[in-house]
């Protein structure tokens, strides 16, 4: 298992370097650099300032060359400089990274929980009328585009009803402490976790309801009844544990784009999270910074990838880690 | 016989509406005594199973029983609310099924699914259940029982798991055991054991068996009374004895007479022509694991060093049970595989080393018929596609390539109008007949047939055996038949080549094979089959 673990970190090392230097020259082809973006902000855009800016941050170097400093500072762990934001690349990145985490982990929860609970309902009343309820509710969020579900929340809940906050990370200028600003966390928390997490709620609703009436029909199921074993165990120990494979393996892509993925819901709610500071940085070529959270997020996909298949051993002994 | 336990009086079951008829088991009734073992008999779709799932209360949705009685214990099981037939189920009668493979839940230590029986009925301390379920372990012959009550499904055998099934099933000392179809999963020498170890236990225990199966080999085994069922009604009803030896009705007499009978006739051609095939030496491994750091793979030498020959017009059978290696070397032949080493001779050519459309040419020459027809055909073409395909690939215009096909659909007795249809419409005879149609539309002068019968009812396989014999002699075909069945190899091949664990162990004329084994497995393999002594106690 530990040398599993081991030959699994190397591999992904290696994974994660190719990323970052293919990255690196996506970045580089897109037109226009940090040093045109200043120049023109500051309105001087003379071919000497930007010579000068090129030169202060190495843009002027051959890309390869570039490239080798830039691999060099990661591997000493060393993400770069922001020259924009005037501040080291992993300091900004850290500073952002607990907002995101807590708003894609909950609506990771969220989903799991309430896409699965609602998938093993749906599949106990096949053909009911709740179970029409259910998957209807889910092909409704399924189908619904993430900004426009995040905007009509705001729109009901914050606007017309004024039970939540419409966005921002907090109460600026309350300057809650202890409880109190977890909780006025919590209600800034609540619209955009649930948006974010209604999609993935619905993939999983509709996968466990599949995955459940598949496994119902297997020959161990029947052993199960020929037991004498009550409906309620059956469904519990035998089916819902195989039916809950493929819900794993998808959990696994999900639990992948915890830091990546939430770019749309943190600019409609004005998140403060990674998303957004990725978003940004875009608009600015913020190189360094740019390829700092690129990197993050790559890294974050490979771990959870690992724990995925972790997780995957110990839910099916049938798999070989090997 | 008065100790009946059960009592069945015109059953009858409902199938849902749009089904191939109304009932699924129509007006049956019979008895189980105390200390019997009762065959019922029939070819799929004969309500055999229906009737057993009955009893048990576990018939599929939508299908119900509309009629008659069963009793039980003073009881009419049908009339017992779910409740109540839980109660019995697992304590009173309990069930083992056809496929050990998935008849466990492969998530659960075997431990854990023999204690659940107990669970189940609320009997026994948790530390009375482990030990129960090593006792009972024991009982079924699994070899190391601690280590197998740790065990997950997947890390035992085929007969392991039946075991396990039937160690579950006696686990609260029922009346009544149902098996449906126990052994056909199986191989010829597990089946063997199994079939010993039901017969063992039923005479301890005074247990009554109802036993569902389709082979009569297994009826002569181990019936003491058989049914014989046939469009849900039972035709014929006796002891073993009488059905077997004196069959009174058509239907019995039918698929008695189209089981494949052990003894070969010498081959009927004298000398062997002009060598078509020539395989020397061929060897093919599996690695399992390992990866780009080089982590220690589990390597399996599916095929190992083996050669063989085949003439013009004749048959070679190769047999062998699971895992033998019988079908990679099919596969290796027709190159559907690469074999790691050794030459395949095809009229003097190498098929082995050949690439690209050299290969493709000489694939003409040498083709496949596979085992299930319900997943050899593609299901979204039309059988004419299916058949006519192969020709134009080569270049046959696509008027020829269909005129043909109508030719070749003749030939294996179907309906020209067929080549319109899609295979779903068809029954698992017409597929393979489809599939053989199929193989003959690029003329070629040898066929691989891969357990070509295994998926058919007996009356069904009866009637292919036939056909390809009489195509291969028309046709001045070579055949290379893989199978497990020995029966069905003593009717068809000319001689037999044994696989066990890769290897050949043993080639010969059929017949030689059969009334005098050289090697020692062949034995065994021989003394497996179903059926045997009765049929040699008929000859002698």
């Amino acid at each position: 298992m530990l040398r599993f673990i081991l030959m699994r970190l190397g591999k992904a090392a290696i994974i994660l370097i190719a990323i970052l230097t293919l990255n690196f020259f996506l970045i580089h082809a897109a037109p226009g650099d940090p040093a045109a973006v200043m120049a023109g902000e500051a309105g001087a855009a003379d071919a000497k300032f930007i010579a000068q800016l090129r030169e202060q941050f190495g843009l002027d170097k051959p890309l390869l060359v570039q490239l080798g400093i830039y691999l060099k500072g990661v591997i000493q762990l060393d993400l770069g400089y922001s020259y924009r934001q005037q501040m080291p690349v992993a300091d900004l990145i850290f500073q952002r990274l607990p907002a995101t985490l807590l708003l894609t982990v909950s609506a990771f929860i969220i989903s799991l929980f309430l896409g699965t609970l609602a998938g093993v309902l749906a599949s106990a009343r096949v053909g009911k009328w709740s179970d029409t309820l259910i998957s209807s509710l889910a092909l409704l969020f399924y189908a619904t585009p993430l900004f426009w579900a995040a905007l009509m929340a705001v729109l009901l809940f914050s606007v017309y009803l004024n039970w939540l906050p419409g966005f921002g990370y907090e109460t600026v200028g309350a300057n809650y402490t202890g409880f109190a600003r977890a909780l006025d966390i919590g209600k800034h928390l609540i619209l955009p976790a649930a948006t974010l997490g209604l999609f993935f709620m619905a993939v999983y609703m509709r996968m466990t309801r599949a995955s459940m009436l598949e496994v119902s029909q297997l020959d161990f199921v029947k052993t199960a009844r020929a037991k004498g074993l009550k409906p309620s165990i059956i469904q519990r120990r035998h089916i819902f544990r195989n039916a809950m494979l493929p819900v794993v393996t998808l959990a696994g892509l999900q639990a992948g784009q915890l830091v990546g993925g939430a770019v749309l819901t943190e600019t409609v709610f004005a998140w403060p999270g990674i998303g957004r500071l990725m978003f940004e940085a875009l608009a600015q070529r913020d190189y360094n910074l740019l390829l700092g959270v690129f990197f993050v997020s790559a890294a974050m996909v490979l771990l959870f990838n690992l724990v995925t298949d972790i997780l995957y051993r110990v839910v099916d002994p049938r798999i070989r880690v090997a | 016989m008065t100790d009946q336990v059960l009592r069945v009086e015109n059953l009858k079951i409902a199938l849902p509406e749009g089904a191939d008829r109304d009932f699924a088991v129509n007006d049956v009734s019979f008895d189980l005594h105390a200390g019997e073992i009762l065959c019922i008999v029939g070819e799929s779709g004969s309500g055999k199973s229906m009737s057993a799932n009955a009893a048990m209360g576990l018939l599929p949705e939508l299908v119900r029983p509309v009629g008659g009685r069963i009793l039980f214990d003073g009881n009419d099981l049908l009339t017992l609310s779910e409740d109540e037939m839980m109660d019995l189920r697992g304590r009173k009668i309990a069930m083992i099924f056809q496929e050990p493979m998935s008849a466990l839940n492969p998530l659960m230590r075997v431990e854990d699914q023999i204690a659940e029986v107990f669970e189940a009925h609320g009997l026994l301390t948790r530390k009375e259940r482990k030990e129960r379920a090593v006792t009972l372990l024991t009982e079924v012959g699994i070899p190391d029982p601690e280590k197998a009550m740790r065990a997950y499904p997947f890390q035992l055998s085929g007969g392991q798991r039946q075991r396990v099934m039937i160690a579950m099933a006696l686990a609260l000392e029922p009346q009544i055991l149902i098996a449906d179809e126990p052994t056909t999963a199986l191989d010829v020498t597990t089946q063997a054991q199994i079939l010993q170890l039901i017969r063992n236990l039923q005479e301890q225990r005074g247990m009554a068996v109802m036993f569902i199966t389709h082979d009569f080999g297994v009826v002569a085994e181990i019936a003491d009374r058989v049914a014989v069922m046939q469009y849900g009604k039972i035709v014929e009803a006796g002891t073993a004895d009488e059905v077997l030896d004196n069959p009174q009705h058509a239907y019995t007499q039918k698929l008695i007479a189209a089981i494949p009978k052990l003894a070969a006739e010498a081959s009927e051609v004298a000398e062997p022509g002009t060598p078509i095939l020539d395989v020397a030496g061929l060897n093919k491994t599996y690695r399992t694991g390992g990866g780009m750091f080089g982590a220690q793979a589990r390597v399996v030498h599916a095929v190992n060093n083996v050669s063989l020959t085949l003439a013009e017009g004749e048959t070679l059978g190769i047999v062998g049970e699971s895992g033998s290696g019988k079908s990679s070397v099919g596969r290796c032949l027709v190159r559907l595989m690469q074999p790691d080493s050794g030459t395949v001779k095809l009229a003097g050519q190498d098929m082995a080393h050949l690439s690209g459309g050299a290969l493709r040419e000489a694939r003409k020459s040498i083709q496949m018929i596979f085992q299930d027809p319900y997943a050899s055909l593609n299901p979204r073409a039309k059988v004419g596609r299916i058949i006519a395909e192969g020709p134009m690939a080569h270049g046959v215009s696509k008027r020829e390539a269909y005129a043909r096909a109508v030719e070749l659909l003749e030939l294996v007795d179907l309906d020209a109008l067929s080549i319109d249809r899609y295979p779903h419409e068809f029954s698992g005879g017409q597929r393979q007949r489809i599939g053989i149609a199929r193989a003959l539309a690029l003329e070629p002068r040898v066929i691989i047939a891969d357990e070509a019968v295994s998926a058919l009812d007996v009356s069904i396989q009866a009637q292919v055996l036939d056909l390809l014999a009489d195509l291969k002699k028309r046709l001045n075909l070579a055949l290379v038949f893989i199978t497990h069945d020995l029966r069905v190899a003593a009717q068809i091949c000319d001689r037999i080549a044994v696989m066990q664990k890769g290897e050949i162990v043993e080639t010969g004329p059929a017949h030689a094979i059969f009334d005098n084994p050289q090697n020692a497995y062949t034995r065994t393999l021989i003394e497996a089959i179903p059926g045997r002594e009765k049929e040699l106690a008929a000859a002698g």
